[in-house]
């Protein structure tokens, strides 16, 4: 009876999504209350598919009680189980956060479940044309809630995601057409049993590139990227982080599905071109991706960048489809979920207590706020991969994988990769600790009443509820709650603990790989 | 090439709309005209679909309860544009608004101009 967790994680944050909306016309502000009930009862479904999971089951559930291939069928196995555990995790960490870091209008709440709900579908969905229906719900919460900061910008970096993202989305779409007319199904399982032997017709191979440049666009792998770091740079702080740890995250997870269930590896073995340009895409990713974010001076535009090059690695670690490399892909990307969202919600802690947004303004903040300081340190170098962390398992992996397959290309440009992310991490180290202290302009005090967030010495949580002030410009300074140091700091410690979990790891995903490598 | 435009013209139509939107998404300036564009873009999506549908002859697929009555015109690509026409006015929805927000902001619905305006 496990498999009902599947519609219900689907089903439950788009329901509340109402919730939030009914209470603005009764006058209430139970936004957030209606938020972090939602996502709590998420955690626990996906508790129960990743229980059920990890114990060698795979969840299949008939929507509507037609069976596939002529209903829609959803999925629980190890591929999607950790991502669903991934989204159930963020969403919740990301809504505790929001309670004093806003925004705090009951609209942003009510697309904020829509977004867990279209992000749970794309997960564990098996049918191909659902998988564009729910990217696209994604898309247009996630194009709310980017305008929601009331800064001018963010609404024309959301028009200018909106139509990139919709180009992707529409690509994916005429991509699932082809492959449509050429079987006549769209039942992921189904369709890769029937594209079997057709491998090197025209419209499959189209169909195989369609796919993947729409899914490219959306996970913002380089040249596909250039609405990312303006999404993330003019969104309230609070969305990018919840955007940048998941939205781009299950574009990336549809690629290795696509790749893997769909199209499986003999396709690879009967178009090896195909399987080459992939890979081609993704390094070129993860090195333009690496360089440009050596080059920002804006926090969060750098963060940014070094997304796209850490999806490189993770879309290289699905074109190598090895075991070791898928095995790497998959932590990696919920490694890059964990830890990038940990490094955007400190970049708004500090942000928000001291007014630092570029990399200059963090001179000797390591000292001023030693907790949260040292949560970025830790955070930033999980992602450049020292060991132990879920950064470096994912990269060791990815790396094992390529020189196991003997793609030495991809191997060297993993090592590049750590590289290039040292050079950004450490910049910002030499500044949070090292800065010449009469070097280091005074960064001006927004406010001096602001409890400075240096690790639960604040008792600001009391009043600073989601009923206190509304949802007006988030990029003023604003309280810091203990609150929110105290989940920023966990994802630290989740991501460093994780680390040693690598036996989970290939226990989850043992299963998926056995049916995909067999 | 003559053949194939008087058997395939549908596809062929498809392909002509899909770019001109494509085009018109890069080249215009104007806002609102990256968003026509996008909505052609879509519609050539739509008509794919349903041109892949089609059968010469074919009828509706609603089979009489004593069977027969084919040959039939496949249903499900008709349920695919449906759900497909939904998202596309939904996303004009949420672009049009966008666009209402820039230009109160701004005064301005070109591109360039919005790009000097921003890069200050």
């Amino acid at each position: 009876m496990t498999d009902v967790a599947l519609p219900l994680l689907i089903a439950v944050p788009i329901l509340a999504a109402v919730a939030p909306l009914f209470s603005s016309v009764l006058g209430f502000r139970a936004g957030w209350y209606a938020a972090a009930v939602t996502t709590a009862i998420e955690v626990g479904l996906a508790a129960v598919v990743l229980a059920a999971v990890y114990g060698g089951d795979r969840l299949v559930h008939p929507v509507g009680g037609y069976p596939a291939p002529y209903g829609i069928e959803l999925v629980g196995d190890g591929l999607s189980a950790p991502i669903v555990a991934l989204i159930a995790a963020v969403s919740l960490g990301v809504v505790a956060f929001a309670y004093t870091g806003g925004p705090r209008r009951n609209s942003f709440y009510s697309a904020y479940l829509l977004l867990v709900g279209g992000l749970m579908g794309v997960s564990i969905t098996g049918d191909l044309f659902n998988m564009f229906v729910f990217l696209e719900i994604t898309g247009l919460a996630t194009y709310a809630l980017v305008a929601a900061d009331r800064s001018d910008r963010s609404a024309v970096a959301a028009l200018k995601y909106l139509i990139l993202g919709t180009m992707g989305a529409s690509f994916f779409i005429i991509g699932v057409g082809y492959a449509f007319i050429s079987t006549g199904t769209l039942n992921m399982v189904d369709l890769s049993a029937r594209l079997a032997g057709s491998y090197t017709a025209r419209p499959v191979l189209a169909s195989f590139g369609f796919m993947i440049v729409g899914l490219g666009l959306k996970a913002a792998v380089f040249p596909l990227h250039t609405w990312q770091p303006d999404a993330y740079t003019y969104a309230s702080d609070t969305v990018t982080t919840y955007i940048s740890a998941l939205v781009s995250t299950v574009a990336a997870y549809a690629i290795a599905r696509v790749i893997l269930t769909v199209f499986t590896l003999a396709f690879f073995e009967a178009a090896p071109l195909a399987r080459w340009a992939v890979l081609t895409f993704a390094t070129v990713s993860v090195l333009a991706g690496g360089v440009l974010a050596v080059v920002q001076t804006e926090i969060k535009r750098m963060l940014a960048y070094s997304s796209v090059s850490q999806f490189g690695l993770v879309v290289a670690a699905f074109a190598l489809a090895t075991p070791d490399a898928v095995l790497g892909g998959v932590v990696h990307l919920v490694g890059h979920g964990l830890m990038k969202g940990g490094l955007f919600a400190a970049a708004a802690i500090l942000a928000a207590t001291h007014g630092a947004r570029t990399v200059d303004d963090y001179a000797r903040l390591g000292y001023r706020s030693p907790v949260v300081a040292g949560t970025l340190a830790v955070l930033g170098l999980a992602l450049v991969g020292i060991p132990p962390s879920i950064g470096f398992l994912g990269k060791y992996y990815i790396a094992v994988g390529a020189v196991r397959a003997g793609v030495w290309p991809v191997a060297i440009v993993v090592f590049f990769s750590t590289l290039l992310t040292l050079a950004y991490v450490a910049r910002l180290l030499e500044r949070l600790y090292f800065a010449d202290p009469d070097a280091a302009a005074p960064v001006p005090e927004p406010s001096p009443d602001a409890p400075v967030a240096d690790g639960g010495e604040t008792e600001d949580t009391d009043h600073a509820g989601p009923a206190s002030g509304d949802g007006g410009d988030t990029r003023t300074v604003r309280a810091v709650s203990s609150g929110m140091v105290l989940v920023t700091v966990l994802a630290a410690v989740v991501v460093v603990a994780l680390g040693f979990a690598a036996p989970v790891f290939e226990t989850l995903v043992e299963a998926f790989l056995g049916g995909v490598f067999s | 090439m003559i053949e194939l435009l008087a058997t395939r013209w549908a596809y062929a139509t498809f392909v002509f709309v899909m770019v001109t939107g494509l085009y018109m998404m890069i080249a215009s300036p104007n806002l609102v005209k990256k968003v026509i564009g996008l909505n052609l873009f879509q519609s050539a999506v739509f008509l794919f679909f349903v041109a892949s549908a089609y059968v010469a002859g074919g009828s509706p697929a609603i089979v009489p309860s004593e069977g027969g009555g084919g040959p039939y015109v496949s249903p499900l690509p008709h349920v695919i544009v449906l759900t497909a026409i939904v998202v596309g006015v939904s996303l004009t929805a949420v672009a049009l608004a966008l666009i209402v927000r820039i230009y109160r902001e701004y005064g301005t619905l070109d591109e360039s101009v919005l790009r000097e305006v921003t890069d200050d």
